[in-house]
């Protein structure tokens, strides 16, 4: 590889060629200011459309400035990152992106968490000299997502998003000039669009143009209302980043603080999703032996590979783009959406709590659960089963309008019989994970064999496609995995084309699954932060005294007192689910 | 699919449109061109299909027909009137013309009369600057245009 030699204010720095000025400059410790320009470093995900110029740096000999992102840097080239000029050019860039700009900030809800405030800060700007024409667009407001995008700068970080990771294509930048937005097809509402409420926009975009729909009011006036039973359960990615939201470093695992600060917030019974995870290994892996034995007696009819549906993005994505395959997919509701019925049709009726009386508020990492909680099959007579899905960001906030000091919180268990959970649900919030959590209980219930190793670290990992084959004994099992919805539409396509080899395929809509969910807090591009959480959630797994879902007690219990045994009718009844065609082209006025 | 509005065959010929471009995504310039040729505008409709069809996202389509002044997603009338505002027809008075043609059909720039007959648009040199100023109906080229010439023009059109 040619090298290439330069000086980055005063300290000199080789690099390869083709590097940017900008990834020379981070390499020695120097840190360009950037506002459009985006990067997960291990996930293959770059925003660099050069459209913001906050990175623009002095290079000797060149008559105008240079964008740090977009130049590349040539053989002794002298470059100055904070010249007068550069200072007062960067400050006028900034200056007219807030011109228009709504000064919102003391009640804007990105407030504290947002790149172009914190930038306003940085470049010490004061006032904002140029007056004129302001952006006025309606806000839009979809079950999960709110888009408000008087706010928006262009970055286009989101439509970058959507469209190269996610292959979801709801956002594009539209008209141009002054007028230019990014937008859905015909801005129309986010809800008629493609939008599969994964939330990838919302943990990118720098300002508050894109935000969640927040249902903690909801939840407060159900914790203060005494004739209501409140009940919550937690997904496992939460316990690995809520400790972000105070200051803790990225991998800090908090489950016991949270449940601490669950419990003084006045929730009555704190549960846990994975309590639900293990569950749906149990009905999913069931569901995975029944079609593998079938298939290999010869059944023809019999669908494989099976496609897990714990996540809801992902569901929302092949509904609107692989209607055709709607056989395919498990029919195991998500662990969210089994813990609904399971809290209010059985702890509820055993407390003899009628379900009305029962609200039941869910702990995600995740903007899509807030619209899967509200969808139409989920309720019974109008009455959800999740009633409120909060992300650990809404948490976090909740935590601190309590007064409640985090950090000094005891370490708590969640309540039972709800609570209790194994390994191998603690990683579903990892991509792999669930697959990983179905396999170590379906080689056991296959082979009727103990488990030597319970951990398969073939299935782990951040490539964006993996695949692996099982030893079941002599049954060789190929299991494929896709995080983003991008790659999943790869494996999509083959599985159309009928040229899958897999059995099992697992597909979770974020980048590096759950723990890089729309509703974590933000990573602000540190693609460090999600290995760490990942890391955090093997960590607990390891710690579990129990590591497979078909060894849970208590689930064991709920299968011998009220469900019979998994996949039956009652099962079949309160934990699977069906799926919608949504691929009709929504967008034309009837 | 949503209601269609388009007829079969209308359909049957963007598709052919597409397939002329190999449905390629790369081309959708090109097939907007040839589609806004055969139909006049590009409506909401007719850029769902475009988009089935290069197989890209509807957003995306949308997104290159508003930036582009050329593309429009209105019916232009059955006599679509352009006014030039280069700088030749623009001193010679051009603006007093536009203005007449506003007041006279009771619509804005970009916007089609209500019986489709008319619709109007500004545009930037024909290169018929020693006629400024020039407007023209269709194909049809009228030099030194005074706003009082504009309601013979209409009436040329108008039975």
């Amino acid at each position: 590889m040619e090298m290439v030699k330069l000086t980055i204010d005063g300290k000199p720095v080789e690099v390869e060629k083709d590097t940017t000025i900008l990834k020379a400059a981070r390499i020695i410790g120097i840190d360009i200011p950037t506002l459009c320009y985006f990067q997960l470093k291990d996930l293959d995900i770059e925003n660099r459309p050069g459209g913001c110029r906050i990175c623009v740096v002095e290079v000797s000999g060149r008559r105008n400035l240079a964008p740090a992102c977009c130049t590349n840097v040539t053989q002794g080239m002298v470059v100055n990152t904070h010249s007068i000029r550069v200072l007062n050019a960067r400050r006028t860039v900034l200056e007219l992106i807030l011109s228009d700009h709504p000064a919102e900030c003391l009640t804007c809800a990105k407030s504290g968490n947002c790149e172009l405030q914190t930038m306003a800060q940085q470049l010490g700007v004061r006032e904002i000299p140029f007056q004129g024409e302001q952006s006025k667009y309606r806000k839009d407001t979809s079950p999960a997502i709110i888009r408000d995008v008087d706010k928006c700068i262009m970055c286009r970080r989101c439509e970058m998003m959507c469209n190269d990771v996610q292959t979801v294509g709801a956002l594009s930048a539209v008209n141009r000039g002054f007028m230019a937005v990014v937008a859905t097809a015909f801005e129309m509402n986010l809800e008629k669009s493609p939008c599969t409420y994964c939330g990838q926009c919302v943990s990118v975009c720098p300002t508050g143009a894109l935000t969640e729909v927040d249902h903690s009011r909801n939840v407060i006036n159900a914790l203060a209302d005494p004739a209501k039973t409140v009940v919550v359960q937690t997904a496992p990615a939460v316990r690995a980043a809520l400790g972000e939201e105070f200051g803790l470093a990225p991998g800090a695992l908090v489950t016991g603080k949270m449940v601490a600060a669950l419990r003084r917030l006045g929730f009555n019974y704190v549960f846990d999703t994975d309590f639900a995870a293990d569950l749906t290994i149990m009905e999913e892996g069931s569901e995975l032996l029944d079609r593998l034995t079938r298939y290999l007696k010869g059944d023809k009819e019999v669908k494989l590979p099976i496609l897990t549906s714990c996540c809801p993005g992902w569901v929302n994505f092949f509904e609107h783009n692989f209607p055709d395959l709607m056989d395919v997919p498990s029919t195991a509701k998500s662990p969210q959406q089994m813990f609904g019925p399971i809290a209010k049709e059985y702890f509820g009726k055993k407390l003899g709590i009628d379900r009305k009386n029962m609200i039941v508020v869910s702990i995600m990492p995740c903007l899509a659960k807030k619209y899967e909680c509200q969808r139409d099959e989920f309720k019974v007579n109008g009455d959800p089963d999740v009633n409120f899905s909060l992300s650990t960001r809404e948490l976090a906030h909740l935590i601190k309008l309590a007064n409640i000091d985090f950090n000094s919180l005891p370490d708590e268990d969640f309540d039972n019989p709800l609570g209790a959970s194994t390994g191998a649900a603690v990683i579903f919030g990892n991509t792999g994970g669930v697959i990983e959590a179905a396999c170590r209980t379906a080689y056991e219930l296959y082979t009727g064999k103990k488990l030597e190793k319970v951990e398969f670290n073939e299935l782990r990992g951040l490539e964006n496609i993996r695949h692996a084959t099982l030893d079941f004994n002599g049954l060789p099992i190929n299991i494929g995995i896709a995080h983003g919805l991008g790659n999943a539409r790869k494996l999509l396509e083959d599985v159309q084309a009928g040229k899958s080899q897999f059995h099992a395929i697992e597909i979770m809509a974020c980048p590096g699954g759950c723990i890089g969910g729309g509703g974590q807090p933000f990573h602000h591009g540190d693609s460090d932060v999600i290995k760490k959480r990942a890391a955090a959630l093997y960590r607990e797994d390891d710690g579990k005294p129990i590591r497979k879902s078909h060894e849970n007690p208590f689930i064991i219990e709920l299968y011998k007192e009220f469900l019979g045994k998994p996949l039956s009718e009652k099962s079949h009844h309160l934990l699977h689910t069906h799926y919608f065609d949504k691929s009709a082209g929504t967008f034309v006025e009837e | 699919m949503a209601k269609i509005k388009l007829s079969e065959k209308k359909i049957e010929e963007l598709k052919d449109v597409c397939k002329s471009f190999n449905n390629d995504k790369a081309e959708l310039i090109n097939v907007l061109h040839k589609a806004q040729g055969l139909f006049g505008y590009l409506p909401a409709e007719l850029q769902e299909v475009i988009a089935r069809e290069l197989n890209i996202s509807v957003a995306h389509v949308y997104g290159v027909v508003t930036f582009y002044s050329f593309f429009t997603m209105l019916p232009k009338g059955e006599y679509p009137i352009s006014i030039c505002l280069g700088t030749a027809c623009y001193v010679r008075g051009a603006e007093k013309v536009l203005e007449e043609f506003k007041r006279v059909l009771k619509i804005q720039v970009g916007e089609t009369t209500p019986d489709g007959k008319f619709s109007l648009s500004c545009l930037r040199c024909v290169g018929a600057c020693g006629l400024a100023p020039v407007v023209l109906v269709g194909e049809k080229v009228y030099g030194r245009v005074s706003p009082e010439g504009v309601k013979d023009i209409i009436a040329e059109y108008s039975n």
